[in-house]
């Protein structure tokens, strides 16, 4: 049984100019243990579907599925008090920017216990413990004197590990991460994924990688979904997706990578036949 | 040999920061010391973390800032705009493209007038040939007449860069300084982008000073490469000569920081999970 199965989602905003359907019939399963990346540009739809999963739309939104399944138990059609329960202990998420997702009044000690005030029974001494514990883990220095820190006084990379240590204060199943690195730079950004990587294996937990970027991708997935407008393109376990891009947009997509330059001009996505999804350069 | 088009000579730039009533005043020292040139129709990248001081050289570069040490050139001329105004010659020969192009256009401009502006600056010229001028540039830059009267709001974001793009060669300027031109767009529009930046230069004769973190793109469009690390220019030669054989230890730590996304590393690292 997969960890997370998703069937048919679709998610519709509702708008001055009438329904706009970001995600269209994307289906797609994680298992234990497995890193998959879902790739696309912006616009493709790959947070709004995470966001569904996680019940963080807006209420603008319609989400529908035949159902997203989380270890077999329905998660679409439960209370909101039910689904409080599994999200931020059984699943948890990161966001791209790690400065906005914390917030500024208060400490980061503070943010973390939050987590475990809500979903655990520690005590404020045991509380105490764990979040040194997870500082440690997500390789904090000095975790007592930094968790009186406010999110201020630290770096973008220092702020994204906090994240990761709110995220897993839980010991979660599932981490859905949405392009964490993608605000930092690239020395920066290679800790955070090796970090990411390490607490994955050690924990065997499952996690999914919302990311733009092919090279986050080479380095980090066990499986890759592509998806294009709301739409998914193709399905294959990453080595056959670098290999053996099958859908056009794949293609398109890998060849317009730079390193992948042939000549002195980028092939760019325009320049492949996509029957299955007409590029038109942005505009409707 | 080609004409130098930039030249910097140990350039450096302080900032002061603080200074209250209960603390001193301290300075940053953003860039320490750089020296460069640059022939026409070359392109120079700068790479470098966020914070090491890549940007403030670029807005000296740009005559946005004056150097606090240190001399430029632009086109073998001293400039110090610290100490005589700037002129409108000079103004055309340097202009910069934004990394951000949803913050660089006013959203009440028009992009017709946004085209037409450092005309009206620094050019004088009637405003019937300013139009022309403006609709010319819309499309060399692959966009169209119909584009003249829209508001910014109505562009992506890859159409935007284009735009400002436009605006900064409507003066024909001959150095074009781009800060993170491509790093807030998705990877077909990075692609595109990247493209009309070349056929430019070849159309124009530009020379580039590219600013980027992104070393795929740096090792794509560039002929040169400065690796900067707080304030410092690490490394600094051809292209091949950096990234065959890079000297500094944090160019080293750059490139081996940087995805790979080439099957055999794949491969590589897919047995390595599956030993662990």
């Amino acid at each position: 049984m997969a960890l997370l199965e998703i069937k048919n989602l679709t998610v519709e905003f509702d708008t001055a100019a009438g329904k706009l359907r970001a995600v269209d019939g994307v289906s797609l399963s994680v298992d234990k243990g497995e890193v998959l990346a879902i790739v696309g540009e912006s616009g493709s739809g790959k947070s709004v579907s995470m966001l569904a999963v996680m019940g963080l739309l807006p209420w603008t939104a319609t989400v529908t599925a035949d159902y997203i399944r989380f270890e077999g138990r329905d998660i679409l059609n439960i209370s909101p008090a039910e689904r409080r329960r599994i999200i931020g202990n059984d699943i948890s998420m990161i966001f791209q920017e790690p400065i906005a997702s914390l917030n500024p009044c208060f400490t980061v000690g503070f943010q973390i216990e939050e987590t475990l005030r809500r979903h655990t029974n520690l005590d404020r001494a045991a509380r105490r413990r764990r979040m040194v514990e997870l500082m440690q883990a997500v390789g904090i220095p000095e975790p007592e004197e930094r968790l009186r820190s406010f999110p201020h006084q630290m770096s973008g990379g220092q702020c994204q590990r906090v994240m990761i240590a709110i995220a897993l204060a839980c010991n979660p199943k599932l981490l859905i991460a949405d392009e964490p690195t993608t605000a930092l730079d690239v020395t920066i950004q290679k800790q955070i994924l090796d970090l990411l990587l390490r607490l994955q294996t050690e924990t065997g937990m499952g996690m999914i990688l919302i990311t733009h970027d092919m090279g986050v991708v080479a380095e980090t997935a066990d499986r890759v979904v592509v998806q294009y407008k709301g739409r998914k393109m193709e399905e294959a376990d990453v080595l056959s997706l670098f290999e053996a891009p099958k859908h056009p947009y794949t293609k398109a997509l890998l060849s317009a990578l730079p390193e992948n330059a042939v000549g002195d001009r980028l092939p760019t996505v325009t320049d492949f036949a996509l029957e299955e999804a007409p590029y038109t350069g942005g505009q409707p | 040999m080609s004409r130098i088009v930039l030249e910097t000579r140990d350039i450096r730039r302080d900032y002061v920061v603080g200074g209250g009533l209960f603390r001193k005043a301290r300075t940053v020292h953003a860039v320490k010391g750089v020296s460069l040139k640059l022939e026409k129709g070359k392109t120079l990248a700068i790479v470098g973390e966020s914070g090491c001081g890549k940007s403030t050289l670029a807005r000296m570069i740009t005559m946005i800032d004056a150097p606090t040490g240190g001399e430029l050139f632009i086109d073998g001329e001293k400039v110090d705009i610290a100490r005589q105004k700037l002129t409108p010659e000079l103004r055309r020969k340097v202009q910069i493209v934004f990394q951000n192009p949803y913050g660089s256009l006013n959203p009440r401009q028009k992009i017709g007038d946004v085209l037409m502006e450092p005309l009206i600056i620094n050019a004088k010229l009637p405003a019937s040939e300013r139009r022309d001028r403006a609709m010319e540039m819309l499309k060399k830059v692959g966009l169209g007449p119909e584009h003249f009267n829209r508001y910014p709001h109505m562009f992506s974001g890859g159409q935007r860069q284009r735009i400002a793009i436009a605006r900064a060669l409507m003066l024909n300027p001959q150095l074009l300084v781009l800060d993170e031109p491509v790093s807030a767009l998705d990877l077909s529009v990075q692609a595109q982008v990247l493209n009309l930046l070349a056929d430019l230069q070849d159309e124009f004769g530009l020379t580039y000073v590219f600013i980027s973190h992104d070393l795929s793109v740096v090792r794509y469009i560039a002929d040169e490469v400065m690796v900067m690390y707080f304030g410092e220019a690490v490394e600094y030669g051809t292209r091949d000569e950096v990234f065959s054989s890079p000297k500094h230890d944090y160019t080293k730590t750059l490139f081996a920081a940087t995805p790979r996304a080439d099957v055999e590393s794949i491969r590589r690292r897919l047995a390595r999970r599956r030993a662990a």
